[in-house]
């Protein structure tokens, strides 16, 4: 019988039915302090610190700290020194505050190449599906699941339904890995996926970078999806290979790791990428979103209504009129060396508004030493941005890069939902280039026509 | 985590679809390394808004897509923490729903229609067992996953029947377990 990708992983990974196998666990400080807590309750170990790999990310400042000690949120301090203590007690790797590998946990997975072709991964983190883009099945758990996966190595699953987003045509001049998921979730809706795993394919995806892949994979959970996957090839064998875990040899299953012509897919969906245009959110949620060269539309329903308010936006207005105060380019989603190539192209030689603050946040340490050796800091910072060191930072703002009440703020990040980025702050999701675009100019450009300002 | 099996009682209604996981605890609360103490911070900063009226019920009734956004588990501790032990939806998103199984929140799907009748009916009896649910005279049937009902009604403790699953384990991790990476020696 024919096989969907997803289908060879976890049948690989089923111990019996019901238990599924994990060859990776991530873990970071913010939903991990409880589990470890209930471990020793129960005079538990962890089976595999081999398998498990961990690392400071949502709450470290981002000015250039290098110790636990100088975190000066009380307790942001302590959950980071809480994952420190945890992990020494359990024996399990940790790269913390200050060390050259620490960063945003679906950053530094790939980047070490410990996220390999068909793993499973699993993170107490819901963007965990970017690790997908190297076709492994990956996903978010709650902090039950991962006291589970550190006594066990497994999970309780049931197979989620499988969809399949096929994509052809070709992305137009300008038009992004970022702009194509945000328009899939605007179209499929953002419970659109929900109880499914997808897999992303076509021409355009296998066209992808390896970092736009996971951009796609990562906002798969915006889109309601348990997890997103791209199926492996000469892309993905080439980001892996030479990483500090990748292995001496590419083995010869990687490239066997595909869906089998007429594989079963419960949910089917077709899209034509050479339609799609730069995409810019304008409400509370993920599929509230328009291109660049429409307008903020008539609402439909209550919550259309509500999420106008809160961003303080009439139906009507021409997206390229909204103005902005800040400008955030990090996260999960667009934080890493491409991402930074990209946005750096734009801002080359310009300087930031007058009208507004602008930051990069890169995604990790070695990203944040490989731009600097680029000179990408140099690009950034004399136009005006702020170059920070490595964390989630302002996409959710547990550290103390966040947003002031009623500020409206340009974002690569994932989520636009109220309050995400600092309480009454105004989120609008975008493209790497497209925010540093709006940068320059104080409010959204189409990118396709900007003639650099 | 304790058995359930009938709650019964009062219906709060929150009538919002695609209720975030920002929206029912706030990023602010997420530093603690507890995981009691979440019930007073549950929709921090909706409670501020004038008209807000969400009494800690045995039941909340509310729209589809519920818990969408992070894989907290804060969320299901801030909701149950409150006081619900069941939530009626229309629709759940997937790790929310997972992450209050694992804690003995009952999340209840029904058709939509049948959610608004439940918010005007304001009472209801949810009978796990049976998977029913009852109000305004009406019974209605659930759907849940029988394995995760078994283990709700019996309040296992997950990770100890998984360990007695042991020897599969470590008959997988021989045989078939695949080779690297190994992050001890990175």
């Amino acid at each position: 019988m024919p096989k969907s990708l997803f289908d060879k992983i976890w049948e690989a990974h089923e111990v019996a039915e019901g238990l599924l196998y994990i060859d990776l666990h991530l873990v970071h400080e913010v939903t991990s302090p409880q589990a470890f807590e209930s471990l020793r309750l129960e005079g538990r170990t962890v089976r595999r610190p081999d398998r498990t790999l961990a690392t400071a990310d949502h709450n470290v400042p981002t000015d250039g700290s290098t110790v636990a000690t100088q975190i000066k949120d009380r307790l942001s301090r302590v959950q980071v020194e809480t994952l420190e203590g945890n992990c020494e007690q359990f024996g399990v790797p940790i790269y913390s505050i200050g060390s050259e590998r620490q960063g945003i946990v679906h950053v530094i997975g790939p980047e070490l190449g410990v996220t390999q072709p068909g793993m499973t991964i699993v993170c107490g983190d819901s963007h965990t599906s970017t690790h997908g883009a190297f076709g492994a099945l990956a996903f978010g758990i709650g902090t039950s699941e991962v006291e589970h996966v550190l006594a066990t190595q497994t999970l309780q699953q049931r197979k989620p339904k499988a969809m399949r987003i096929s994509y052809t045509g070709e992305l137009g001049y300008g038009v992004t890995a970022k702009d194509l998921i945000l328009s899939t979730i605007g179209r499929i809706g953002v419970s659109g996926g929900v109880g499914h795993v997808i897999e992303y394919a076509g021409p355009p995806i296998e066209r992808l970078s390896m970092e736009g892949r996971m951009t796609v994979c990562n906002m798969t959970i915006e889109g309601g999806g348990r997890a997103g996957m791209i199926a492996p090839d000469d892309t993905t064998v080439e980001w892996v290979e030479g990483r500090a875990a990748a292995p001496e040899a590419i083995p010869g299953e990687w490239r066997e790791l595909r869906t089998d012509d007429g594989a079963h897919f419960d949910t089917e969906v077709a899209i034509d990428a050479s339609e799609l245009s730069p995409q810019v959110t304008w409400g509370t949620t993920p599929g509230m979103v328009a291109p660049v060269d429409g307008e903020v539309p008539q609402p439909d329903g209550e919550g259309d209504e509500r999420a106008l308010e809160y961003m303080d936006l009439s139906p009507g207005t021409a997206i390229e009129e909204i103005e902005l105060d800040r400008v955030f380019i990090g996260s999960c989603t667009n934080s890493r060396i491409g991402d930074l190539r990209e946005a750096a192209e734009v801002v080359d030689g310009r300087r930031v508004s007058e009208r507004l603050e602008a930051m990069v946040v890169p995604g990790s340490q070695q990203v944040k030493a490989q731009a600097e050796a680029e000179g990408l800091d140099e690009v950034f910072r004399s136009a005006g941005f702020d170059w920070r060191s490595a964390g989630c930072s302002m996409c959710l703002g547990m550290n103390p890069d966040t947003l002031a009440p009623g500020e409206r703020c340009a974002s690569t990040s994932n989520r636009n939902f109220e309050g995400r980025q600092g309480r009454g702050g105004r989120t609008h999701l975008v493209s790497p280039r497209m925010a540093a675009a709006a940068a320059l100019e104080g409010h959204f450009v189409d990118i396709r026509d900007w003639d650099g300002g | 985590m304790d058995p359930i099996n009938v709650i019964e009682g009062a219906v709060s209604v929150l009538g919002r679809n695609d209720v975030d996981t920002d929206q029912i605890i706030p990023k602010q609360f997420l530093k603690r390394v507890e995981r009691t103490g979440f019930g007073e911070f549950l929709f921090y900063d909706w409670a501020k808004q004038p008209g807000w009226d969400l009494p800690p019920n045995p039941i909340l009734a509310t729209g589809r897509n519920f818990g969408s956004g992070s894989s907290r588990e804060h969320a299901p501790w801030a909701l149950e923490d409150y006081g619900f032990k069941a939530i009626v939806a229309p629709s759940f998103a997937d790790i929310f729903y997972s992450n209050c199984t694992k804690i003995g929140l009952l999340p209840v799907t029904l058709p939509e229609g049948d959610v608004k009748a439940l918010m005007e009916a304001g009472h209801a009896r949810v009978d796990l067992a049976e998977q029913e649910i009852a109000f305004g005279g009406r019974q209605l049937r659930f759907e849940i996953d029988q394995e995760t009902a078994r283990r709700l009604l019996e309040g296992l403790d997950d990770i100890g029947v998984t360990l007695g699953q042991g020897d599969a384990i470590d008959a997988y991790e021989a045989g078939r377990e695949r080779s690297g990476p190994v992050t001890t020696s990175l």
